[in-house]
């Protein structure tokens, strides 16, 4: 070997590769083996080899670790549950199906909350996450597997899934990069769902430009799913180094419950911006602090019938009883975990006659404000900056017994999720030696101009992760 | 009825057709009736974790037909909603269905108001094992997914009709309908389609509604026509009694007569319905709507009326040629070749055709339509006596041919009047006896020497002339 790809970013092992400089069955065992001696619950699943991924595509052999939601024929695929125990799917998600045929093949599945459920990896059926910045805190959530495999060193680069911060607030919480795509833009033919009009799939990397090369194979528009699109913009490696003349719009930094270490360092950031020759001025989003309460009627709502098929007739956990409704009730009690179960049964109420349009119809109606919001913001400013997490990865236990502390971890992330916008992570630095990140989010299909930005601050703020050797 | 308060039903209709389509209404499973359980399923139709529905545009193409059938309007965009409830038969847990915005309104079937139009998705096939054959005391269910994801049509109509005749009437009118369009087989035993009843009744000429009970599943007109009077009988004899209807849903057993409740207002779902998030909605763009226009037929009750009108047929066989749409296209076929007239052709279809095929498609025979109208003309030129012509069609069906060649090489042409007049005066010399009474003044002895006649001619001789033959003879 010419390169150590422990040293190297993704894109450069996969340049490498594609260069010859690197055998990519040598690269597969790699991280073959660093993902088998994961220590902190990232994986519930390695893989033996590498799997039909393509000869010679982009991504250059190099593995990617898939959040356990994504259904990979004949591997396990649970979405952390417990009711899927021993489901492996007859299909393909797409987004596996194209990073394969870009030349990816799969490493293993990570661990998650279930059913994405959560903002710390702590409701996995199959135990918790560790954050490898301190294995005493948790990764963030729900893709929290996918994140501390990256930050780790035990994955190359990841994929995960972002509902209402799923894949940025674990990336912030473990100082790597998280991007969550416009709604639309990546299939969702094959995610376990959880809430269907925000899920979407996105990388979690090392750099900025592994997160571009990820995303340039993800999207497209699948014949499969009705809701995807063709990017009209594609998606364009970064190269800038300067944001001369681009307008940043700031929100959220005066709110009570950031954390003064987190709002110095998004400060800091900030001046970076300027810096690098970025006009920022403040952005108004009455609506977005209402985000969080449409968002815990909507996602529950629509979780509650995605998760109706689990009901032990087809696949996956019975629990066997001598009548249909006892078998039903039995089965969905010991395969779904508690949080599961609250939301299923929060969605169940919003949806019922009679609570209908007092809970999901102004749900709903929240939803179109904050997306109006944005887009009068948007006639203004290009991008909109803000914290991602209001606070540090916490410790292990800490807000388990109160959900509605959980729930506001979620709260600068959630606004994009429910207008549907693409916003990335990237890490700003550290507070109390915990990695901090930074939100850059745009208009629709914006993909290129916000790794383009976050491509020219990286190098200016010059975060270091981990290292992995 | 003696001062007792006359009642008034009020009925309306839900039908269920599933389209035929190539596939399923969101994947891409073959359809097909009989098949070996779960053979035609795939990870969509199954409820597999991380599969989405996409909407079948050819099922799309064919509700819009419908749609245009009943004149309805179209909506602009019509929105698919996720129905929720537990059922082995739901493997999603909820149905995709139509709910708030459907895919048409406010159209017209005949004399019944059509309500709404609207597309969703079919259960699977549940097959309870034990005695009843329904879920309630069985031993054991199994679940057939292969109906499921089936596209159906679903139709409701106003409450225009006023009792279980006039359903079934209206039930035969869209069956027609339907089956002229090509978009459904509308087979009731196999449940391509289905029907519903929502029965009330309410002092005869009072506006308001009565409260409605819903009748499920009847498969045969004839059992919704029965099914619902049952229900009349009941519900006039719960409110006669001093009670009062309530709202449930009840099942018509066809061999007892009996109804009984399969649930109550109190035990009815909350659907929970909203929004499917996985679909867009159905916005019909101006080339689908021109497509789905271009392709419907003549339908069954204009087609009666252009009989009756431009052929001057009688009603009932103007609507038997148009709900018949196979005898109907004979009919027009047989005109068209000149020989005869439209009035005794299509009473030789309507009669003689379905006494000798039943439901079979004259198309599917050797017969052409050509032929039948120059049977038809010998019949009329009196050149063939209405019997010989009878086995003059039975080999046309069988084998084909030229009806005036059969005729000759079977001898099956009207008797000639040299021929007829000895084998008149050969029979009434055998049949002397009877001769003498009819002399005597016993007219009925007659037939025994026209019988004699016929036998000889073979049915080539004409009754009546034989008789005026033989009375002329004797100088009765």
């Amino acid at each position: 070997m010419s390169a150590d790809p422990a040293l190297l970013d993704a894109s450069s092992t996969a340049a490498a590769v594609r260069g010859g400089r690197l055998d990519r069955g040598e690269v597969f065992e790699f991280w073959r083996e660093r993902a088998a001696s994961d220590d902190l619950g990232s994986y519930l699943w390695v893989a033996d080899g590498p799997d039909g991924a393509a000869g010679d595509g982009p991504l250059g052999g190099v593995p990617v670790a898939v959040k356990d939601l994504f259904c990979v024929e004949g591997v396990p695929s649970t979405s952390a549950s417990r009711i899927l125990d021993g489901y492996r799917p007859p299909y393909t998600s797409t987004a596996v199906s194209r990073l394969r045929s870009a030349g990816a093949p799969v490493l293993g599945k990570t661990n998650q909350d279930e059913f994405a459920m959560g903002s710390s990896t702590e409701n996995s059926g199959y135990g918790p996450v560790r954050n490898p910045w301190d294995t005493e805190r948790v990764p963030g959530g729900s893709s929290g597997g996918s994140a501390a495999a990256v930050a780790a060193g035990t994955a190359p680069w990841a994929i995960g899934t972002d509902t209402g911060g799923s894949i940025r607030q674990p990336a912030s919480l473990c100082g790597i990069v998280g991007m969550k795509p416009t709604y639309g833009a990546v299939s969702r033919h094959g995610m376990i769902a959880f809430a269907s009009s925000l899920d979407q799939c996105g990388p979690l990397t090392r750099t900025v430009t592994d997160a571009a090369l990820l995303m340039s194979a993800l999207v497209g528009h699948d014949p499969l799913d009705s809701t995807s699109l063709e990017h009209p913009e594609g998606i364009r490696l970064p190269t800038a180094e300067r944001l001369d003349g681009l307008r940043v719009g700031v929100w959220g930094l005066e709110e009570e419950g950031l954390a003064p270490g987190v709002a110095d360092l998004v400060r800091q950031a900030i001046g970076s911006i300027e810096s690098l020759g970025g006009a920022v001025s403040e952005v108004d989003l009455p609506h977005a602090s209402h985000g969080i309460s449409a968002y815990y009627v909507i996602a529950p709502a629509e979780a509650s019938a995605n998760l109706a098929r689990y009901d032990g007739v087809r696949y996956g956990l019975r629990s066997e009883q001598s009548d249909l409704l006892s078998m039903y009730e039995q089965t969905r009690h010991d395969g779904f975990g508690e949080e599961v179960r609250r939301r299923i049964m929060i969605g169940t109420y919003a949806l019922s006659s009679g609570y209908y349009e007092a809970y999901y119809g102004t749900a709903q109606k929240v939803r179109t404000r904050i997306v109006e919001d944005f887009r009068t913001a948007f006639a203004d400013v290009d991008l909109v900056v803000t914290p991602v997490s209001p606070t540090v990865a916490f410790r292990l236990g800490e807000r388990t017994a109160d959900p509605l502390s959980m729930y506001l971890s979620d709260y600068y992330t959630v606004p994009f999720s429910l207008a549907g916008l693409p916003a990335i992570s990237i890490p700003c630095g550290l507070s109390e030696g915990l990695p901090v990140g930074l939100q850059l989010a745009g208009p629709p299909f914006s993909e290129s101009r916000i790794l383009d930005a976050a491509h020219a601050l990286e190098a200016e703020l010059g975060f270091e992760g981990l290292p992995r050797s | 009825m003696n001062g007792a308060r006359a009642y008034e039903p009020v009925i309306g209709v839900e039908i269920h057709v599933q389209l035929r389509t190539r596939t399923k209404m969101f994947c891409g499973c073959e359809l097909a009736f009989g098949r070996p359980p779960n053979e035609l399923t795939c990870p969509v139709c199954l409820g597999h974790p991380g599969t989405l529905p996409v909407t079948n545009a050819e099922a799309v193409h064919l509700a819009l037909m419908i749609a245009m059938a009943f004149e309805c309007e179209i909506a602009d965009r019509s929105v698919f909603h996720r129905k929720n409830y537990f059922y082995p038969d739901n493997p999603k847990g909820y149905q995709v269905s139509q709910y708030d915005i459907p895919l048409a309104r406010s159209g017209r079937l005949g004399e019944v108001r059509i309500h709404r139009v609207h597309l969703e998705e079919d259960a699977a096939k549940l097959v309870h094992s034990g005695a009843s054959g329904r879920i309630h005391g069985a031993e054991g269910s199994v679940v057939d997914f292969n109906r499921a994801g089936t596209p159906l049509v679903e139709i409701v109509t106003e409450p225009d009709i006023a009792s279980g005749a006039q359903a079934a009437e209206f039930g035969r009118l869209l069956q027609a309908t339907l089956r002229r369009m090509g978009v459904s087989d509308v087979n009731m035993e196999e449940g391509s389609l289905r029907m519903d009843a929502n029965v009330s009744i309410r002092p005869a000429g009072e506006a308001t509604l009565g409260t409605k009970t819903e009748l499920k599943n009847m498969n045969s007109f004839r059992f919704l026509e029965r099914g619902i009077a049952a229900e009349i009988e009941r519900q006039e004899a719960v409110v006669r009694g001093g009670g009062a209807v309530e709202q449930e849903t009840l099942h018509f057993d066809p061999r007892s007569g009996a109804i009984t409740s399969l649930r109550s207002k109190e035990e009815a779902h909350d659907y929970r319905y909203f929004p499917e998030p996985d679909l867009v909605p159905i916005a019909p763009t101006r080339t689908m709507l021109e497509r789905a226009r271009s392709a419907l037929p003549e339908l069954p009750a204009a087609r009666a009326e252009r009989f009756e009108r431009e052929l001057e047929l009688p009603a009932a066989a103007a609507k038997l040629l148009a709900f018949r749409s196979g005898l109907g296209d004979f009919l027009e076929r047989a005109v068209a070749a000149g020989a005869a007239g439209a009035r005794p052709i299509a009473n030789w279809v309507t009669n003689e055709l379905p006494a000798r095929l039943g439901d079979r498609d004259p198309a599917d025979t050797a017969l052409h339509p050509a032929a039948l109208a120059e049977l038809v003309a010998l019949v009329e030129s009196d050149d063939v006596s209405h019997s010989a012509a009878k086995e003059v069609l039975d080999e046309l069906l069988e084998s084909g041919g030229d009806p005036a060649a059969i005729v000759e090489s079977r001898g099956l042409g009207r008797a000639g009047s040299d021929e007829l007049e000895q084998i008149v005066e050969r029979a009434m010399a055998d049949q002397a006896e009877a001769v003498e009474k009819i002399r005597a003044g016993n007219d009925k002895a007659i037939g025994a020497v026209v019988g004699v006649v016929m036998r000889e001619t073979k049915g080539r001789a004409d009754g009546g002339e034989v008789q005026r033959m033989i009375r002329e003879r004797i100088g009765a």
